[in-house]
């Protein structure tokens, strides 16, 4: 029993591991960031203007529910770092001169806060300083307001506010070419003439306070001084994305561990079964000397709480290592000050209990038979299994079998239920490797639908505000420039009754060659003159179907609020954003040809050029460029990607072989005396191997297919499981993942074969001959 | 014809030759001597008994006559052809062509029918007869489609006994044939036998430990602690019909 119960004790530490590191991992997650939270005063409203004078602070401070307000000047920049030419984006934000901040406070990792007296110091924010190998009093230069400044940093911190750096609205986070900067106030007001005025705000709310009052509340206040709109954390990007992230651990912690508990349930049921058939007549014997049915069975209850004992201690174990893996991974994206690694006590002790529970639900049955059987009965010999001619063999197909085939037949048919649930388990393990297939596929094809056949630009050029379409003539001119289409984008709130979303209207030119809205066909989606476009997502979080009435709130300009109707929505990988004509975006707005930026396509050989020359122009305020885009959403996702693949495949072998194996050494157990007596016969030992190892082939192969129809599945509940505002996985699966799955259970059979077949050479024909069965 | 002549007669016809067989069994750190030198001839169309106690090595002189065992020392030939040197898969062609097996436990497979365990030979064997003959031989005509589960303790022996002579087998080996049986029952599997043995002529040979038995064999062979310790010739073969215990 020593292979079985090292293939069961694989599956449970597999099922126990992932279900302690998912939950584990989320709890320490969790943890940590509120505590950090905490600690450093994460702020709970946010409200971003134009410019308000500082006396207005008070007012803010009166509205009801209000607890603590901190101002702040806060700007986008462009960053020129020597050795790196590609575009940089830097979003200043101020601290007060007298030190750390109320609100979000900085967590040190290194060095210190700026010096108010100097106008050149910074502190940034971690991961941007990995990502250039900055270090303390390395410089770069920003261009702040139209001047180029050189920078000294003077520290490397981290910010509740920025647990996640990611440009707003942006695909993905690029921390090479995004960074946030913390410098002085003083230094800050004067650069951007603000001395006594803020343009940021942040605040937190005394318990009870209504939340959507006060949002009105302070939208009141500062709307004359162009706010653009209160938000709450649930908006904040990088609280809202540690929240999808969350969800997703969450999600995943339930689908892997139930495969697991499941499979382990129905080994322990088979090896269980086949152990106490075994051992019928010693049962019989202990009944016979007066043990009652109760004492016999926490006997075998006992050894499948030891069987599996093993498995759970080596399965936690490794849970905490690869949590603590996991976490590392997390936290390489997501910036805590130290990830702060928590094992609840009730984790431990539902995973005991689930796997003590599954396990003995699955041996019940079998101990239930043993203990009800009169003791004169089960010591007699047990007679022979009854067969019957099978269903296949009526259809007339029975005369084509030889007899060994026969065997495998009636073999298969006689134990539907044994032989449906291998099917299922080993078409489970084929599934979960397709899972782990899955995750690089449909990222390969989003990548491919977003990033290349619908942004066919080379760079997207983003103007500091919004500008006369003229700008693009300047663009045009420009030496290596070949096309150049402009859009808009606004800034809005969009309702449907209760429901509302804070993100940005997206307006191109219709027919737009280098930027066409593809749906999820593929298809380009024509944009209507009047009214909107949304995302299905985003028209899920709202509510809305297309023909509805939507509330736009535009937070920037004007500040309007009108009704516009939902034209369609279309299936979108990417982001959550709706989408207009430019035109009746700028009709919407009242604002004629206003442009925020252009995409343009360049030779090549200009491109460097260009980067420097958008660098000097004070009315860009960024540029992105497609290609360095997608190379960074792979470095983002790819060590996660990397470590979800490697989980999927040990989890996926260890299933595997575990069923297989475990299948072929119970059917040799049960078996050995009728292919003992072949061999003796005059059967070789290939011919009596097939019908072992065919029965074996028979079922291997009825569950690849099955397989591919589960993996299907699965990966459609994990595609569904994962939706969240950065992307939407699209359910695709590459013909080289069903391959590869195929392929790592064929291989986890044929080994479970070759051990078997090795077993079968040395099968002990006079024993076999002188015992009864 | 005298003892004699009968030997001379059948110098040519000698199935089996066995000289000085020895095997040592390692049973954990003790050495069992379960054949100590043993000396035998079995001629074609002759029946015989082996009969001796528990542990007299009748079964191990069987199994390696029957190619199941190998020799420790000593030399068997098997129609001129030496036994004792020969390979795993020149023992298992050996087995598949020339030797029908009848073991105590009947050894049948529980998922075939009666006709189709004998199926289970004939489709390998080189010169069979047809299943259903065999099975006719042993009185089994209306069993054919019955599984093994549904036939008595008899009747699956004999299916055993069909399944071994439906090759043509040159020798048939009887490893306590009647030792699960009751004596009834026992007598219509020894019929079959004998019966065999008489219209086809196969050399047979039978374990038992039953005394009884032994009326019905040309030869009695007594083993004892590894040793051929007497051989008795039997004038006439008496019928198993008329031998009771």
């Amino acid at each position: 029993m020593k292979g079985q119960v090292f293939a069961i004790t694989l599956v449970i530490i597999s099922g126990v591991a992932t279900f302690i590191m998912f939950i584990a991992t989320m709890h320490s997650l969790d943890r940590t960031r509120s505590s950090f939270y905490i600690d450093y005063n994460f702020a709970d409203v946010f409200v971003n203007l134009k410019r308000a004078p500082e006396s207005l602070k008070e007012k803010i401070k009166e509205v009801p529910g209000v607890n603590r307000v901190e101002t702040r000047v806060s700007a986008y920049v462009k960053l020129d770092i020597s050795g790196f030419s590609e575009p940089v984006t830097g979003h200043i934000i101020s601290i007060p001169d007298d030190g750390q901040p109320l609100l979000n406070r900085l967590y040190i990792r290194k060095g210190r806060l700026a010096d108010p007296a100097k106008d050149n110091e910074v502190v940034i924010n971690e991961t941007f300083a990995h990502a250039h190998g900055f270090n303390l009093g390395d410089q770069f230069a920003a261009i702040i307001n139209g001047k180029w400044k050189k920078l000294t940093i003077t520290g490397i911190a981290l910010s509740p506010e920025f647990v996640l750096v990611m440009r707003p609205y942006a695909m993905s986070p690029d921390f090479k070419r995004y960074g946030i900067l913390w410098m002085s106030r003083k230094a800050i007001s004067r650069a951007y003439n603000m001395e006594g005025a803020f343009n940021d705000v942040a605040l937190t709310l005394y318990p009870g306070a209504k939340l959507s009052d006060v949002l009105r509340e302070i939208d009141n206040i500062v709307d004359r001084y162009g706010g653009f709109g209160a938000y709450a954390r649930n908006d904040q990007i990088s609280h809202r994305l540690l929240n999808e992230e969350f969800r997703m651990l969450r999600n995943m912690s339930k689908i892997f561990p139930t495969i697991f508990i499941f499979v382990a349930a129905f080994l322990l049921n088979v090896v269980m079964s086949r152990t106490i058939n075994t051992q019928r007549e010693q049962i019989a014997a202990l009944k016979a000397f007066g043990y009652d049915n109760f004492t016999i069975g926490m006997h075998y209850a006992k050894l499948v709480i030891l069987i599996i004992a093993a498995g759970l201690i080596l399965g936690i174990a490794a849970g905490i290592w690869l949590s603590k893996i996991l976490g590392g991974i997390y936290m390489e994206v997501y910036r805590f000050p130290s990830l702060a690694f928590i094992l609840k006590p009730w984790v431990i002790i539902a995973a005991i209990i689930i796997s003590i529970a599954s396990a003995l639900i699955g041996t019940l049955h079998s101990l239930w038979l043993a203990a009800k059987q009169p003791p004169a009965e089960a010591m007699r010999p047990e007679p022979p299994a009854k067969f019957k001619v099978t269903l296949i063999e009526k259809t007339g197909i029975g005369r084509l079998l030889t007899q060994p085939s026969r065997i495998i037949v009636r073999n298969i048919e006689r134990k539907p239920v044994r032989t449906s649930l291998s099917i299922i388990g080993i078409a489970v393990a084929c599934a979960t490797m397709i899972a782990s297939g899955f995750f690089k596929d449909s990222v390969d094809y989003m990548v491919n639908v977003q990033f290349i056949l619908s942004q066919k630009e080379d760079m997207a050029v983003a103007f500091t505000d919004q500008t006369s379409y003229k700008a693009i003539y300047e663009l045009k001119e420009l030496e290596g420039v070949h096309h150049v289409e402009t859009f808009r984008t606004v800034p809005v709130r969009l309702k449907f009754g209760l429901a509302s979303y804070k993100t940005v209207i997206n307006g191109i030119e219709p027919d737009s060659r280098l930027h066409p809205l593809l749906d999820t066909n593929l298809k380009p989606v024509p944009l209507p003159q009047e009214g909107i476009i949304l995302n299905d997502y985003l028209g899920e979080l709202l509510g809305v179907k297309a023909g509805d009435m939507l509330t736009v709130e535009t937070l920037e300009g004007s500040r309007t609020t009108r009704q516009v109707p939902v034209v369609a929505l279309v299936k979108l990988y990417l982001g959550v954003m709706g989408y207009m004509d430019i035109s009746a975006l700028n009709r919407l707005m009242k604002e004629g040809d206003a442009i925020s930026g252009a995409y343009l396509t360049a030779d090549s050989r200009y491109q460097e050029e260009l980067y420097r020359k958008f660098v000097d122009m004070p009315r860009v305020s960024g540029t992105i460029v497609r290609k360095n885009e997608i190379r960074n959403f792979y470095d983002v996702q790819a060590k996660g990607m990397l470590f979800f693949t490697f989980i999927a495949t040990i989890m996926a072998c260890s299933i595997a072989i575990g069923v297989v194996y475990n299948n072929a050494r119970i059917a040799l157990s049960e078996r050995s005396r009728e292919l003992s007596s072949l061999r003796v016969l005059g059967y070789t030992r290939g011919e009596i191997s097939y019908i072992l190892l065919g029965e074996l082939a028979l079922i291997v192969l009825t569950a690849i297919p099955l397989g591919f129809a589960i993996g299907y599945w699965l990966c459609a509940y994990i595609a569904g499981a994962l939706v969240s505002d950065l992307f939407r996985v699209p359910l695709i699966i590459e013909m080289k993942t069903f391959a590869l799955s195929a392929a790592v259970v064929l291989a986890a059979a044929s080994l479970s074969g070759l051990i078997v077949r090795h077993k079968l050479d040395h099968l002990d024909l006079v024993e076999v001959l002188k015992t009864r069965e | 014809m005298t003892d004699q002549d009968k030997k001379v007669d059948n110098q040519d016809n000698i199935v089996f030759q066995v000289r000085d067989l020895a095997k040592i069994y390692k049973m954990g750190e003790v050495e069992v001597h379960a054949l100590r030198g043993a000396n035998l001839e079995l001629f074609s169309r002759e029946l015989i008994v082996l009969l001796g106690p528990s542990g007299s090595g009748k079964s191990t002189l069987l199994n390696i006559l029957g190619g199941l065992d190998t020799a420790t020392s000593g030399f068997v030939s098997y129609l001129g052809k030496e036994l004792t040197n020969a390979g795993e898969k020149e023992l298992t062609e050996y087995r598949r062509f020339h030797v029908g097996f009848v073991f105590q436990f009947y050894n049948l497979i529980p998922s075939l029918t009666a006709l189709e365990n004998v199926a289970v030979v004939t489709e390998i064997a080189r010169n069979p007869m047809k299943p259903e003959d065999a099975l006719a031989l042993v009185g089994l005509t209306d069993r054919l489609d019955h599984f093994p589960a549904q036939l008595s303790g008899g009747e699956q022996q004999r299916v055993a006994i069909a399944r071994a002579i439906s090759k043509n087998p040159e020798v048939m080996l009887c490893d306590e044939p009647t030792g699960a049986l009751d004596s009834q029952t026992g007598v219509v599997v020894l019929e079959a036998l004998e019966r065999v043995n008489r219209e086809l002529g196969t050399a047979t040979a039978i374990i038992t430990h039953n005394v009884d038995i032994a009326a019905m064999a040309d030869r009695v062979i007594h083993l004892s602690n590894g040793r051929i310790a007497e051989v008795a010739v039997n004038k006439i073969r008496k019928s198993p019909h008329d031998i009771q215990w």
